[in-house]
């Protein structure tokens, strides 16, 4: 679905300018669940942004099925660090957002809505403003948002960070199983190492910047995901694998 | 006392504040002006004042009408006039660079030089009035607005874009939202310049209304008159911007939430 072949992105101009990503070279298959790992400021949200027709690249080919990307594709999901949402606009008509803007389909689309916000539990908050919401029933909501014309895509760019720990397994569980289910491609940015492995089926580790990949991990794990899977032993090895790599760069040290 | 009881009669104290401060501040003005035996013609004591007021209060309300109309027509005309244009010129760049330094040149030209003109222009009814209180006040919309509608957080405007929206509904749906509490702000300074205007207005030529009214009474040095119609202007420019307020509140219920939700 997504090729990538040499990719660059270049800030600024010749002179002085900043190379956030170099000769990013990877393919992503429909359905993959793809997690980006890599040192804070090595351009996993450029390569997103990259991705979502939100930036330019300055080198090399990035193709999302077959096509050069100009703009946004079709049936694109994408969740932010802070959830983005509209404090104007009650839970509901923010969940509606998408199908509002791609042309006034909102009565057609609003029982999906609902249904996708019973699943996330929040029944209860459909007319509520997003200012009276918890960090995590806001990202929730968000979630809901990114999902409501069914993406092929979905690209997040560290959707829980902001989040506290149980909160963050837990909506973590949810993701996964939602995907599971519908099997759309994700792109997820992360800083957990955990979180990456729990998510994924493939990991691919970026350098410091300029970003480039060193390593492109296939995560085999039981489909069906519990928390305990993260303290098995096959969860272990790809944690000391990934963490090996983060101390050659030299970005971790005991 | 009740939970209940003590919160309602903390709630009466705060408003009951202000009046306090406004009642303590005349007092003492009273008192001045008994002990130092001022002269009415140079200070008239606050009682002396209302008792002009209470005297003739149906002519002082008619010309209080006449002066808010005023006041609030020019103020209408700023914030629907100044809100397009602000609009106009943060979603086409070209004319942001055509429009908005003439305007900026245009509003540094003193306004009160400006009024004899529109008694040229526009005669002596209430328009050249209406067009003055317009012109002090309409920058304040402008500048509060164009703020407004570029305080867009990037992150929403990055969704916007990846949802394809066009300009209308990035506009109507975002755009406008994010600026509306910088446009009350706007307002409430347009709102007092307003009054001011349509004071000036009157000052150059009228038969009605407070500004006519204050410089009639100076004329024959009635200082108690020119005090009442002071008066009632600082009354009004409060109720006006309380007005607003109220506006505010029933225009952006988000913004006036308590009590969090929690997971
Ligand atoms: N709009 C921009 N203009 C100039 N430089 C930019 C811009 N966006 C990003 N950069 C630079 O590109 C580099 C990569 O930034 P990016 O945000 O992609 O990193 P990141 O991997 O997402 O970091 P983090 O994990 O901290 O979010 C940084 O050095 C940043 O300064
Ligand atoms: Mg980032």
């Amino acid at each position: 679905m997504i090729a990538a072949k040499d990719v660059g992105k270049r800030f600024g101009d010749a002179a002085d300018g900043v190379t956030a990503i170099a000769n990013i070279s990877m393919n992503i298959a429909e359905g993959e669940f793809v997690s980006l790992l890599g040192p804070s400021g090595c351009g996993k949200s450029t390569f997103l942004r990259c991705l979502a027709g939100l930036e330019q690249t300055t080198g090399g080919t990035l193709l999302v099925d077959g096509k050069p990307i100009e703009g946004p594709p079709e049936r694109l999901g994408m969740a932010f660090q802070r959830d983005a949402l509209l404090d104007w606009m009650n839970v509901l008509d923010n969940v509606l957002l998408p199908a509002d803007f791609s042309g006034g389909r909102r009565r057609e689309f609003e029982p999906r809505a609902r249904e996708l916000l019973k699943m996330a539990g929040l029944s209860g908050f459909v007319q509520a403003y997003p200012r009276t919401l918890s960090g995590g029933m806001r990202q929730r909501v968000a979630m809901c948002r990114s999902l409501l014309l069914e993406p092929r895509l979905l690209l997040m760019d560290e959707p829980f960070g902001a989040l506290d720990a149980l909160t963050r397994d837990q909506l973590n569980v949810d993701l996964h199983r939602l995907w599971t289910q519908l099997r759309m491609t994700v792109v997820f940015v992360t800083h957990s190492i955990s979180e990456a492995i729990f998510l994924s089926s493939r990991i691919v580790v970026f350098s410091p910047r300029p970003g480039t990949v060193i390593e492109d991990i296939q995560v085999e794990l039981p489909d069906e995901r519990r928390l305990a899977v993260r303290e098995t032993e096959p969860f272990g090895r790809y944690s000391r694998h990934v963490r090996g790599l983060f101390e050659n760069m030299g970005l971790l040290h005991d | 006392m009740t939970e209940a009881s003590r919160g309602y009669a903390v709630a009466l104290r705060r408003k009951a504040l202000p009046f306090a401060g406004a009642a303590g501040f005349l007092l003492l003005w009273e008192l001045f002006c008994r002990i130092y035996q001022v002269r009415p013609v140079l200070l008239p004591p606050p009682s002396l004042i209302f008792g002009e007021l209470a005297q003739s209060p149906l002519w002082f309300a008619q010309q209080t009408a006449y002066t808010v109309g005023i006041t609030l027509a020019g103020f209408m005309v700023a914030a629907i006039l100044g809100v397009l244009f602000a609009v106009v010129v943060t979603e086409w760049k070209v004319l942001d660079r055509l429009l908005f330094p003439l305007f900026v040149a245009l509003n540094s030209v003193p306004k009160v030089a400006i009024a004899p003109l529109c008694i040229i222009w526009f005669g002596t009814g209430a328009e050249p009035k209406i067009a003055i209180a317009f012109l002090i006040a309409v920058f304040a919309v402008v500048i509060d607005t164009i703020l407004g509608l570029r305080s867009v957080p990037p992150d929403i405007l990055d969704l916007a874009h990846t949802l394809r929206g066009s300009r209308w509904k990035v506009l109507t749906r975002i755009k406008l939202f994010c600026a509306l509490p910088h446009l009350f702000a706007g307002l409430k300074v347009a709102m007092s310049l307003a009054l001011v205007g349509a004071i000036v207005g009157e000052f150059v030529s009228s038969q009605r209304g407070l500004g006519y009214v204050i410089l009639s009474a100076q004329g024959m040095f009635d200082t108690p008159r020119v005090f009442a119609a002071i008066a009632i202007l600082a009354v009004l420019g409060v109720v006006l911007i309380e007005l607003l307020d109220f506006v505010e509140r029933l225009a952006l219920p988000w913004q006036h939430i308590t009590g969090r939700a929690t997971h």
